[in-house]
């Protein structure tokens, strides 16, 4: 009997029927030299269709999975792809063209001044085109003539950078979309997410750490049997129960305590949004901590040491890479969160590191402001670029998070 | 969800039914003056939503609601989509009268602002309640998010189309606005007559020296209160006939507007239909 990189390879000349003695070793079911007794539709001696289309049935199911995300990624990337390739003007640097003057200019010409295509322009009739020129009109004299109007403030400068606009007497960055000049600056609202996702975990993961290491390694057995189902019952609340709890009584109390000015801020939607990440941390916390070998405990133990002294020095370094992926996974979920930010956080767009002022979030604007954005237009394109970022960042963290968690399986597991 | 969606499409076009969406204004409006018509009429079933302004356009564009509620006019750009979408520029009817109140906590002394003084504190120039004439404590704002009409009217009309000053709370709805200024003595923040409770209207003055006028019936109708709008319905022209009229037109008779009376300020006897 050879043993080669973990499986059990029988001779080759054996009996045909030796191979499918059990051994405490893992048997290698598909392995080529069992002459294909394995393969397609067969199972050892008998054909088993039935096994099969379930096979390919749950196949097709999880692929499917993997295929709406990739479809959601998609759509929500061509909508916003004429942001990344710079495709967006809203600068207004049309010359009125009197409706008189209709005639006088060509078909093309007269489809760049309306916004129209080729098609669109060719279904309207005489009548039609007239009624549109005059809405034109209307819109190019009720303009703002302010300077800003020739900017196009829909380019990646007045997304990232300062800018001075009419009537501001520093360079400031403001989003502020719904104006005769759009403003689209989105570092308020990055510095908004930040600041909230900052304040929840600084709150929450202290707290289900503790949580964690108490439960896996320092509770009796009947707590911890009440205590996981009912820390874990906090995950079952939905969002937006915690963000109207938030709105009307944690901000009243948390304002009575501390006297800011604000009564929404990103303190108070820091610490809703901590108690939706709580459950999170925990569970996986817990998990990773559970997973460390108890040999391990045991010679702590039976070395002299305390149970919290094994659980601080020897078990949560242990569980280090479980406990990351778990506070990463938590990063993923506050900064993703919508309806708890929405409610109370207050909605400010400005840039302030300073806690007890108000924030706007990057989730809160997409679910406030998506209903309004004409589609199609600037405003529109931005939102989907904001959902993109979101996207982007919490698939990234998941995915750290994910590979974080192989890792660690595999080097408790003995795997190189 | 296909079937949904294929009853979705045979519920709009089946006779006697009316869609409404649109403003959150409106809204609550909206759907008593649907149930008033549905009771007097049972033939008829009407469904109303909200949304938005820029949601009941959008929706009158694609051709998925009869009605489209407004708390604005119709912009150039949207009728320009209109005219693509169905050929015609959507007819447009005032249906009641709106005055935006600006609201204070009970507590402030203030009673009485100038339109150049809510707008200086409404951009961010007036910064202390002290400027303007109250107690030294610093101006909470609260605003609206912007995908409001409200939003958009005040911006236009009072703020002249200056920015809103970064640091204004925007709340989702005037009944949020209510409530947070009333638990916040430093707060400001404006919006529809039909929510106050706990807190006080201040009186809008053209200049210093003109008389503080309330928001009232009498001071919208007669427009003595600067701050003061229509409502409106928006219909495709080509849909404004049956059903869908008859109801726009009892929107706009004495009976319709006995209605709006409950939550905003009905229309003046020459827009009336008789």
């Amino acid at each position: 009997m050879k043993y080669a990189g973990g499986r059990v390879v029988r001779n080759p000349s054996a009996r045909p029927f030796e191979f499918m003695a059990p051994t405490t070793n893992q048997i290698a079911l598909n392995a080529p030299d069992t002459a294909g007794r394995w393969k397609g539709m067969r199972r050892g001696h008998h054909w088993r269709p039935f096994e099969w289309l379930v096979e390919k049935g749950i196949l097709l199911v999880s692929l499917s999975a993997i295929l709406m995300i990739l479809l959601i990624f998609l759509f929500v990337g061509r909508e916003a792809l004429p942001v990344f390739l710079d495709g967006l003007n809203t600068a207004n640097a049309q010359k009125v063209i009197p409706v008189e003057d209709m005639d006088k200019h060509s078909a093309a010409e007269l489809q760049a001044y309306l916004g129209l295509t080729p098609q669109e322009y060719a279904k309207m009739d005489a009548q039609t085109r007239h009624t549109v020129m005059e809405i034109k009109l209307e819109e190019l004299e009720g303009a703002s003539q302010d300077k800003d109007t020739q900017v196009n403030t829909a380019s990646w400068r007045y997304m990232l950078f300062p800018y001075q606009w009419t009537g501001y007497s520093t360079p400031v960055y403001i989003w502020q979309p719904v104006s005769d000049i759009q403003k689209y600056n989105i570092v308020p609202l990055v510095i908004g997410s930040l600041k909230a996702t900052l304040v929840a975990l600084l709150f929450s993961v202290p707290l289900s750490l503790g949580a964690a290491i108490y439960v896996s390694q320092l509770a009796q057995s009947r707590m911890r049997e009440w205590l996981k189902p009912g820390i874990e019952l906090l995950a079952g609340i939905p969002s937006v129960v915690l963000g109207f709890f938030a709105l009307i009584v944690l901000a009243s109390v948390l304002q009575a305590v501390f006297h800011y000015q604000s009564r929404l801020n990103a303190f108070v939607a820091g610490i809703a949004l901590g108690l939706t990440t709580i459950p999170v941390i925990f569970t996986i916390a817990e998990d990773a901590l559970t997973s460390v070998p108890r040999s391990y405990t045991q010679a702590a133990l039976a070395l002299g040491s305390s149970k919290w002294q094994a659980a601080w020095k020897i078990v949560l370094p242990a569980a280090i890479p479980g406990v990351f992926a778990a506070v990463v996974l938590g990063f993923g979920r506050a900064i993703g969160e919508t309806m708890v930010v929405l409610m109370s956080s207050g909605n400010a767009s400005i840039v302030s590191w300073h806690i007890f002022d108000s924030t706007r979030t990057l989730t809160a604007t997409i679910a406030a402001e998506t209903a309004e954005a004409v589609q199609g237009g600037a405003h529109y394109r931005i939102l989907f670029m904001l959902g993109t970022l979101l996207f982007v960042v919490t698939f990234v963290s998941n995915l750290v998070a994910g590979l974080v968690i192989t890792r660690l399986k595999w080097k408790l597991g003995g795997k190189r | 969800m296909v079937m949904a969606a294929g009853l979705a499409s045979l519920e709009t076009s089946h006779a006697g039914n009316i869609t409404v969406t649109g403003s959150d204004t409106l809204v609550v409006l909206a759907q008593k003056w649907a149930e008033v018509y549905m009771s007097k009429h049972p033939e008829v079933k009407i469904q109303v939503s909200g949304g938005g302004s820029g949601v009941g356009f959008a929706a009158l564009q694609k051709q998925s609601t009869d009605i489209a509620d407004a708390s604005r006019s119709i912009k150039p750009a949207e009728k320009i989509s209109c005219v693509k979408a169905f050929g015609k520029v959507p007819t447009e009817y005032k249906v009641a009268l709106d005055g935006l109140s600006v609201y204070v906590n009970d507590s402030n002394p203030v009673k009485e602002l100038t339109e150049e003084q809510l707008a200086d504190i409404f951009t961010g120039k007036v910064t202390s309640w002290k400027e303007v004439g109250g107690k030294d404590l610093p101006i909470t704002v609260y605003s609206r998010e912007n995908s409001s009409g409200s939003y958009e009217f005040f911006k236009e009309h009072v703020l002249k189309g200056k920015d809103f000053l970064a640091s204004a709370q925007t709340m989702p709805g005037t009944a949020a606005v209510v409530q947070s200024i009333a638990s916040d003595p430093k707060g400001i923040g404006y919006g529809g007559a039909a929510y106050g409770g706990g807190v006080k209207a201040l009186g809008v003055k053209k200049d210093a020296n003109s008389k503080a006028i309330q928001p009232s019936e009498q001071t919208v109708l007669d427009h003595t209160y600067p701050i003061w709008r229509y409502l409106y319905n928006y219909v495709n022209p080509d849909l404004d006939k049956g059903d869908v009229a008859a109801y726009l037109k009892w929107i706009r008779s004495d009976e319709g507007q006995k209605v709006a009376k409950e939550f905003y300020y009905p229309l003046p006897e020459d827009l009336r239909t008789k």
